[in-house]
This record gives C-alpha cells, structure tokens and sequence, in this order.
C-alpha cells in the first residue's frame, strides 16, 4: 500500500518538472510494451511459446483494424482457448 | 472546467475493464484455490487481495511458497513485481488531486490495467478514469479470490478459456495508442527488449523494472 502512495500523497496536484515528466511520459510505453511481452512469453522465469502469442497476434490484428478493446480482448481470449483446444 | 466530448469520466473506467474484469474474476478465483493449497488458510488470501490488489505479486508470491520457499524470499518477490508501482504513483500523481485520503485511495487502485487505461497519452491520466476501473477490477479480484477460497474445485481452469491471453491483447491495445512518437516507439521496443532479455535470468519482477529503466531515453534532452 506504502509503495503505491508515495507519488500522489507527496505530489497530488502539482506537476513535475518538464524534463521528469517527459521522462516519465516514457515510461507508459516501455512499460505496457514490456508488460505486453512479459504476459505473452512469461511462465515464471522462463519464456514459453505457446497458444497466446496467437491470440495476441490475432488482437494486433483486430487492432490495426480499429475494433473496439473490448473485442480485441475477447478475440484474443476466444483464439487462445480456440487453439488449446484444437492443438 | 467544461466537460467536452473527449472527456471521460468514471463510467468509461467502468465500461473499459468489464470484460478484462471477467478475466480477472477467473484469476482471482485461480488464485484463491492456489493460495490455499499453498497452505495460506482462507482469510488471508483475501486479506491480501483486499490490501494488495496486485495480481502478478500475489502469484509470485504464492508460487514461491508453493516450491517450498521461506515467507522472507515470497515477500522479496512481491516487493519487487510491485515495486513499479513506485513510478506508477510518481506518474499518476499530478492528475490526483483533492485531499490526502483520496489521493491515497486512487493510488490503492492502481494496477497495471487501471494505469494503463486511465493514460490518455502525453503522460496525462484520468483520476475518474482510474476510479472506475479501478474499483469494478478490485470488486472482481477480491470477488473472484473470495470465490476461489470457498468453491475450490469447482470452477475450471482459466487458461483453457484463453483468458490467460486477454491480459497481453489489453496492453497491446493500450500500447497502440502510446506510440505517439519516434521517442516512444523506441522506448517500447527497448523496453519489451529489456524484459524478454532479462526474464530468464532475474528474479521475477525484476524484468519490468528494468524495462522502465528505457524510459531514461528521454533524459538525453
């Protein structure tokens, strides 16, 4: 709990230097890129290929065709399961 | 402040994790049945649900004492899988604003998934955003934990409904929109990079850490 209130008890309201905040306008992306790759390829402390990278694949798809997050998520849940089943 | 088109409020938060919350709900359940078989007893899964509300530590925590490791290695782990939220929070911080407890209550709701759809880019965040999704996926972890506790055997696996893959296709989809720029394009490159190079050989958690260290592209300015 005390890890995740540090930022907004000490900084509520106020705004960060431009030089931190355009670092910190960096870390959304390495972050959600890095939580991307970690929850397609991780188990544990190993790296595994499996059925999800073709449901990921599948949602990059969906994606680049602008469907809405919500499908996005249940196309890729639907060709995951999809394929554990058929595999 | 006018609310314009483009604003969004709390039902958006809602509306944009309810179906990741299902999924939620399935890991939640998963981890309570694993918790209890690790021997944690029936409360304390959801008091760590209540208080910690962060699935991957949670997991990593539990599968270490699962393997037979000391309660002191399974808390190293959880510190660190959370220890992002420390930039989490620094990140969030100047879109919370109003009084103490309420600052501290939306950073209680701060998960990966609330994080990431409260962003609206720009390194701006919604505190409504985060309020709504927030709320409706800690309702659906400590539910589903609940539930795994007291039902057990009876709720099937959720990787066989693929909901194992619901997580990574929500980040990539809340990625998209973040690549805005060369700059963050390169700082996610490097930040998957970062995490897929690192995940074998360090501890977990450690990974994500280091990926956020990419954000230190933007230091050369």
């Amino acid at each position: 709990m005390l890890i995740k209130s540090i930022g907004p008890i000490m900084l509520g309201g106020r705004a960060l230097p431009p030089r931190v905040a355009s670092l910190i306008g960096l870390l959304a992306p390495a972050l959600l890129a890095a939580l991307v790759a970690i929850n397609t390829f991780g188990s544990g402390q190993s790296l595994v290929l499996d059925e999800r990278v073709l449901g990921v694949a599948a949602a990059g798809i969906a994606i680049w065709r602008r469907a809405p997050i919500l499908l996005v998520v249940v196309i890729a849940a639907g060709v995951t399961a999809g394929a554990r089943a058929l595999l | 402040m006018a609310a314009g088109a483009e604003e969004r409020g709390h039902r958006d938060g809602v509306r944009a994790t309810l179906p990741l919350s299902i999924a939620v709900l399935g890991f939640g359940v998963s981890f309570g049945v694993l918790a209890r078989a690790a021997g944690m007893g029936s409360v304390a899964p959801i008091v760590m649900s209540g208080t910690t509300f962060a699935g991957s530590a949670q997991f990593a925590a539990t599968s270490v004492l699962s393997a037979g490791g000391s309660v002191a290695t399974a808390v190293v782990a959880a510190v660190l899988l959370n220890a992002r939220y420390a930039a989490i929070g620094v990140s969030v911080a100047p879109y919370l604003t109003g009084p103490w407890w309420s600052r501290f209550l939306h950073a209680q709701l701060l998960v990966d998934e609330s994080w990431a759809i409260s962003a609206e880019g720009g390194g701006r965040y919604n505190p409504r955003v985060l309020l709504g999704a927030g709320l409706t996926l800690y309702a659906a972890w400590v539910g589903g934990t609940t539930l795994g506790v007291l039902f057990g055997n009876v709720i099937g696996d959720p990787n066989r409904l693929g909901l194992d893959a619901a997580f990574p296709a929500l980040f990539l989809g809340l990625l998209v929109p973040q690549l805005t720029s060369t700059r963050s394009k390169q700082a996610a490159v490097l930040g998957a990079v970062i995490a897929i190079a690192l995940t074998p050989i360090a501890p977990p958690g450690v990974p994500i850490i280091a990926a956020g260290a990419a954000c230190l592209l933007g230091w050369r300015r």
